[in-house]
């Protein structure tokens, strides 16, 4: 069986299983619940078999081979643009497939248990599904435009499902948020691609299909667009609407918002896959970066500012869901701190055991989060350890692979990072302070993420009675299910749940070993599988080989250096946060109360979000309100002032048609019907009359002619 | 005997007949009026023809007015009959039908 011919069927799939769920939802048919569950999990367990076998066949080909473009349908065809529905299967695409059907498979399995009491469970499926379907047309797409329609496609589906439950307001305005923000991101990103193509067309080689920009691009090398490099301008356009997809500084506002919709569309949309969409775009597009060095700067400086500034959001954050998602955003800067240090391999490396370690806490936390009635304050949380201990040991797990440690997932994609940045130090000393930033994140995570965990899983329960519960705090408060089956105390949730969690927390123990990095892979004899396999995918071999050199050439040292010291740090910083949070709260409180200022102020996300209400949201509302004056004086004026002057002069119309028109005719009937009145009077029907007639008429005849 | 005789008969003739019509209600005495006028200018005819050369032209007109006389009177007298059905009066000033 060829699975790349049936490849089609990848997206297909979960199309069709939103259309059913769709279709089951809209005309609200009573279906039975399995149903919906084998259509919608199964759809995506299917395209992730064929996935598997892709790989599978990808696998026995050589090297060279396994890019593959597979079309379906010519798309459009002009004179000089031409778009195929067409498949680019490769080493980078097939992995992000897999990670796409399958992490979305797990959770679409832990959504029937998360989402098993809620009115529109057919249509939260069909919408996840479309998700799956859009999100993979964006990785397997063999051209920009293709690719837009799916990078669209998963901002449509992205704002459904953080509005998910859009009765209440603040979710509704979560998924416009996410909407307009995202909207500002692929504006750029089309003009970026717009620019591309029109410099292309200039050195006579009009493509958007990427193995052909691949061949093309080296074309542009020295063309200029103003003061710029044509190819940096494209860069940083496309960069823009990564930022936007991919929630970096400073389009990166929405994300939290997004934290809205139901916990299982956090883990997949708003943690695993989508807002990778803007790494893998980087990674697609990495023939392009590796031309422009300003381009490459910017992405990693940008990627780490936004590690570290996100790290330090989730210091002060209460609400457990909006501290993963800080974390997303955290971590997502190291993946572009990664693709700017031209080390597309080993973003794409974070990218993959992020999805399973994020996914593996935001399910654990929608667990908690179900476990403790649908709150969300950490607060009021503590001690669940004894209560879940599933969800607390795969939340432990991923906690760990997070925070960088020995041997977990998150270790070796990290440190891959940090120490490939620390080795470009030696040509750019901008590298250096980069990478600083990349171990300041990396303590901050360990330590917001133990914070996390302590204030959850550690202590001792506060019960709901405690605290007055206040519906304004939690944006899941719209999500008012019949929760009576839970019992007052948390309790472990079903297996669906449970399950899906040990999976993902086996995924994110051992997902690492796949990439192990050159010095410990040489200790134990293992190449670094992951990066040998995406290899043929990216540009940048160059850069590559002469680290190798440099390692083997003794700087294996360092590395196992720089690999002890975020270990050490990193584990500091997780005792530094369970014993401040367990054993010696007061010191928090003291030192909040102390530096109240600088407490509220990252309470409070160094108010962002107003800075930009103020800047662009105001203006643009003020604008608003000129132009509805604008329009309401001079506009509606001018209208008004039209028809009052179309009245008037109908008004002179009508007196005039009815005074002379309607008068004469009038006047003439009028004389008609008089003179008829008064003439008929001459007919009395007396013969006697007519004859006097007559006679008087003879007479005077006669005496007319005798005269 | 002199043609100014034969007209002053046919002159009266023809007065007591316009006399007759214009004061006579009754249907049947108009139709006598109108009649004694009819042989007035008949007699006209045939006097002008008798005194100017005796042609044959008036008197052949004069037999041309007796029969005209004639047939007019079966007319107005089938009119009159019908009249008479309708109304159940025959005089002229009761069978006027227009209004005002």
């Amino acid at each position: 069986m060829n699975f790349i011919n049936i490849s089609y069927l990848i997206p297909l799939l979960p199309l069709i299983g939103a259309a059913i769920n769709g279709f089951v939802s809209f005309s609200g048919i009573k279906t039975r619940k399995w149903l919906t569950n084998v259509v919608a999990c199964g759809s995506i367990l299917a395209s992730f078999i064929i996935a598997c076998g892709i790989f599978y066949q990808l696998n026995l080909l050589s090297a060279e081979e396994r890019s593959i473009t597979v079309t379906w349908f010519p798309w459009f065809d002009f004179d000089l643009l031409k778009a195929n529905v067409a498949f680019l299967i490769d080493q980078l695409s097939i992995v992000m497939v897999l990670v796409v059907s399958g992490v979305g498979f797990l959770i679409h399995v832990y959504s029937i248990g998360y989402m098993a009491p809620d009115k529109g469970y057919s249509r939260f499926f069909s919408y996840l599904n479309l998700f799956c379907f859009a999100m993979l047309m964006l990785v397997l797409a063999d051209n920009l435009l293709l690719m837009f329609v799916g990078w669209e496609g998963v901002g449509l589906c992205s704002y459904l499902l953080i509005g998910f439950w859009f009765d209440h307001k603040p979710n509704a305005a979560a998924g416009m948020k996410a909407f307009i923000v995202n909207r500002i991101g692929d504006f750029s990103f089309i003009i970026g691609v717009a620019i591309l193509f029109w410099a292309l067309y200039s050195v006579g080689h009009p493509t958007v299909t990427f193995t052909e920009l691949r061949e093309h691009v080296s074309l542009l090398d020295g063309l200029k667009m103003g003061p710029y490099a044509v190819v940096t301008v494209i860069c940083i356009a496309l960069f823009i609407g990564a930022t936007g997809k991919s929630a970096q500084i400073p389009l990166y506002v929405w994300l939290p918002d997004a934290m809205a919709g139901p916990t299982p569309v956090s883990a997949l949309i708003h943690a695993a896959t989508m807002v990778t969409a803007g790494v893998y775009m980087i990674g697609r597009m990495n023939f392009l970066y590796t031309m422009s060095e300003t381009a490459l700067a910017i992405v990693a400086t940008v990627g780490a500012v936004t590690a570290v500034f996100a790290a330090t959001i989730g210091f002060a954050q209460n609400d457990i869901k909006k501290v993963l998602a800080y974390s997303t955003v955290s971590q997502l800067g190291y993946m572009f701190l990664g693709m700017g240090t031209s080390i597309y391999s080993a973003g794409i490396f974070h990218l993959v055991t992020h999805a399973f370690f994020k996914a593996c806490l935001f399910l654990g936390a929608g667990s908690v989060i179900l476990g403790m009635h649908h709150e969300q304050h950490m607060d009021r949380m503590g001690g669940l350890r004894n209560y879940m201990p599933v969800t607390f040991w795969t939340f432990l797990a991923a906690t760990l692979a997070l925070a960088g440690i020995f041997p977990l997932a998150g270790f070796f994609s990290k440190d891959e990072i940090l120490w490939q940045v620390f080795s470009r130090g030696a040509d750019n000393h901008l590298y250096y302070v980069l990478w600083g930033l990349g171990v300041a994140g990396a303590i901050g995570t360990a330590f917001y993420m133990f914070r996390c965990v302590s204030m959850t899983f550690f202590g001792k329960l506060h019960t709901a009675a405690e605290h007055e519960y206040d519906e304004a705090d939690a944006l899941d408060s719209a999500h008012k299910v019949d929760d009576h089956h839970q019992p007052l105390t948390p309790q472990e949730q079903s297996l669906s749940i449970t399950s899906v969690l040990v999976v993902l927390a086996v995924l994110s123990i051992l997902g690492g070993f796949m990439g192990l990095p050159h010095a410990l892979g040489k200790f134990v004899g293992m190449p670094n599988y992951f990066e040998h396999w995406l290899e043929p995918v990216f540009a940048s071999k160059i850069g590559r080989l002469e680290d190798g050199k440099m390692i083997a050439e003794g700087h294996g040292s360092i590395e196992y250096l720089l690999m002890l010291f975020s270990v050490s740090v990193a584990v500091a910083g997780i005792f530094a946060a369970i014993w401040f949070y367990t054993k010696r709260k007061d010191l928090i409180v003291s030192f909040t109360a102390k530096f109240r200022r600088l407490h509220t102020l990252v309470y409070n996300k160094y108010y962002i979000d107003e800075i930009y209400d103020f800047i662009f949201i105001q203006p643009l509302l003020k604008l608003n309100d000129l132009l509805k004056a604008f329009d309401q004086a001079v506009i509606d004026g001018f209208v008004n002032a039209c028809a009052a002057f179309g009245v008037f002069w109908a008004a002179v119309s009508g007196w005039w048609d009815w005074f002379f028109v309607d008068g004469a005719v009038n006047v003439v009937a009028n004389a008609t019907i008089t003179s008829g009145r008064k003439l008929r009077l001459i007919q009395t029907g007396r013969i006697q009359h007519y004859f006097y007639i007559i006679l008087f008429g003879l007479i005077v005849l006669l005496v007319w002619r005798v005269i | 005997m002199q043609l100014e005789y034969y007209l002053i008969i046919g002159l009266i003739l023809f007065l007591l007949g316009l006399y007759t019509c214009l004061t006579r209600v009754n249907a049947i005495g108009m139709l006598m009026g109108i009649e004694l006028m009819l042989n007035a200018a008949g007699l006209n005819f045939v006097a002008f023809s008798h005194f100017n050369g005796n042609h044959i032209d008036g008197h052949i007109m004069a037999i041309f007015i007796i029969v005209l006389a004639a047939a007019e009177a079966v007319v107005a007298l089938a009119v009159l009959l019908a009249i008479y059905k309708r109304f159940k009066v025959i005089d002229t000033d009761k069978v006027v039908t227009l209004k005002e």
